[in-house]
């Protein structure tokens, strides 16, 4: 199945999907040397989000998260694409300073964590492999 | 969105690596802000700054930016983690001093000022009426909005970088004339005078614009105010409710230029201001640290600390937070022997909000609500808002 969406930052990956439907507050929120997710309470508490797929709703929290992406990026431990209901400002930046394809208006409740996912951020797709 | 010849060379990275970058940014934000192009800035003014912010890796962004990026417009820097002279007096450790000197380091290679203050508007980056302008730091993207009457968006770190190497923004939000319209009508029926009070006026105002999921106020019944009133009143309303733009009724430039909201409206009376004050006073309170300059003082404010501090001695670690060129003022001036000489300290550069001292004090007296709302959750002090006067008391007590 191809969804079609909005072109945030250009570029291909593919990878597993993990899915949330918690906004995502990086600065603060996911540690930038293991890649998981550290916020008290949120769905995906203690997962890693490194090499994934990473589909959520928009971002949240401190205009700084754009810099922990970037720091993650570095680290190798972010993830290889973003997937956003509806980006904000935080995550867009951050897309673009670390080189991640992102895509946002897209219909995230279609798709579930495991299902191999083809993203195309120049187009503005995504696929849902299997 | 329709670029000139000038930016899509940008674009292309005609100009380099770090513009081609920073033009990304920019078009980026205005596909999802639905601007239509791009506009020149007269100004920037950067925040993130502090090293206690930034990290490695902030740091390494900017020195990757560094390699081949100028700014092309008049640019300054929020504050740093310290006081850049006096950082060891302040009880700054080493290692943090010498990678906020690194990061400092990369924007100077920009071509930045770096005045490390968040008042740009009080020593030299000073829009007029209507100037479009990129301006992180909240309290000032208020003050220059509402009190100038100039334009710009709320931007963040790299948004405003973005806008510096480019001299551009994308033209959305605040930038155009549609969404500077008062939404709610704010009616002020008690006295407010000073500082402390301006802020605590700010956070009932802020608090209730979440509330109500509104922006910008329309506010009525403040017959006056001074500069550092507003400048007080800005950071509040900035910090406890987003606020990027107000309208005061016979004070700022732009108050009679739209219609008046109607439709949504609240009055504020002096039991609110009573309350709301108290909630900006933490039970079982142990003072041992006193700041003022949340925003950075101004000369006038540290003239006026000079004549109360005169003769006395404090007896807590005081700071009195302020932009370094204020400071070569108060240096000339004679303010500054006068306020050292009473035992208190200043703290160029630098401010409670960014500073690397959480958990430090036990107690944090100023007259700043933005500093109270920063001295809870990010250094985890008791805090207590009080007049200039009353903090001076509590020092030399």
């Amino acid at each position: 199945m191809k969804l079609k969406g909005r072109k945030v930052y250009k570029g291909v990956a593919e990878g597993e999907a993990i899915v949330t439907k918690d906004g995502i507050s990086f600065y603060g929120g996911v540690d930038p040397e293991t890649g998981r997710v550290v916020e008290v309470g949120h769905e995906l508490e203690g997962q890693s989000i490194t090499g994934k797929v990473l589909v959520f709703p928009t971002g949240k929290g401190s205009t700084v998260g754009s810099y922990t992406m970037y720091r993650m990026k570095k680290n190798n431990t972010a993830p290889v694409a973003i997937v956003n209901k509806e980006i904000d400002t935080i995550i867009a930046v951050g897309c673009i300073i670390s080189e991640i394809p992102c895509v946002d208006k897209i219909n995230i409740s279609n798709i579930k964590t495991g299902q191999k996912l083809f993203v195309n951020g120049s187009e503005g797709t995504i696929e849902i492999v299997d | 969105m329709r670029l000139n010849q000038e930016e899509k060379d940008m674009l292309e990275g005609k100009n380099g690596k770090a513009t081609q970058k920073s033009m990304e940014i920019l078009i980026t934000l205005g596909d999802i802000f639905e601007a239509e192009n791009m506009i020149e800035v007269y100004g920037v003014q950067i925040a993130g700054v502090s090293y206690d912010n930034l990290g490695e890796a902030g740091l390494e962004f900017l020195n990757e930016m560094a390699e081949d990026g100028k700014v092309k417009v008049l640019t300054t820097l929020n504050p740093a983690g310290m006081d850049r002279e006096n950082w060891q007096v302040l009880g700054i450790d080493e290692e943090f001093a010498i990678n906020q000197n690194r990061a400092i380091d990369a924007f100077a290679k920009m071509g930045i000022i770096t005045t490390c203050s968040c008042t740009p508007y009080l020593i030299g980056n000073s829009p007029h009426y209507g100037q479009h302008i990129a301006w992180a730091e909240s309290s000032a993207v208020c003050y220059s909005n509402s009190v100038i009457g100039a334009r710009t968006n709320r931007e963040g770190g790299p948004s405003a970088l973005a806008a510096a190497l480019t001299g551009r923004t994308p033209n959305y939000g605040y930038h155009l004339d549609k969404n500077r319209h008062g939404q709610v009508l704010v009616s002020v029926n008690a006295p407010v005078k000073g500082t402390d009070e301006f802020g605590v006026l700010g956070k009932i105002i802020g608090d209730k614009l979440v509330e109500l999921g509104k922006k910008i106020p329309y506010i009525t019944g403040i017959p006056s105010a001074t500069v550092e009133e507003l400048k007080s009143f800005c950071a509040s309303v900035a910090t406890y409710g987003g606020t990027a733009l107000f309208h005061m009724d016979g004070i700022t430039p732009e108050y009679n230029k739209y219609p008046k909201p109607s439709d949504v409206r609240f009055e504020i009376i002096q039991n609110e201001i009573e309350s709301a004050r108290a909630e900006l006073i933490d039970d079982g309170i142990e003072i041992d640290f006193v700041s003022i300059g949340c925003p950075h003082a101004s000369i006038h404010e540290i003239a006026n600390l000079a004549k109360l501090l005169e003769g006395k001695k404090v007896k807590k670690e005081f700071w009195i937070t302020t932009a370094r060129p204020t400071k070569k003022i108060a240096d000339e001036a004679g303010y500054t022997k006068i306020i050292e000489g009473a035992g208190a300290k200043f703290a160029a550069d630098t401010c409670c909000v960014v500073a690397p001292i959480k958990g430090r004090f036990k107690g944090i007296m100023v007259d700043s609500a933005k500093a109270c709302y920063y001295g809870r959750a990010k250094n985890k002090f008791k805090v207590k808002i009080g007049s200039i006067e009353q903090c001076i008391e509590e020092a030399t007590r």
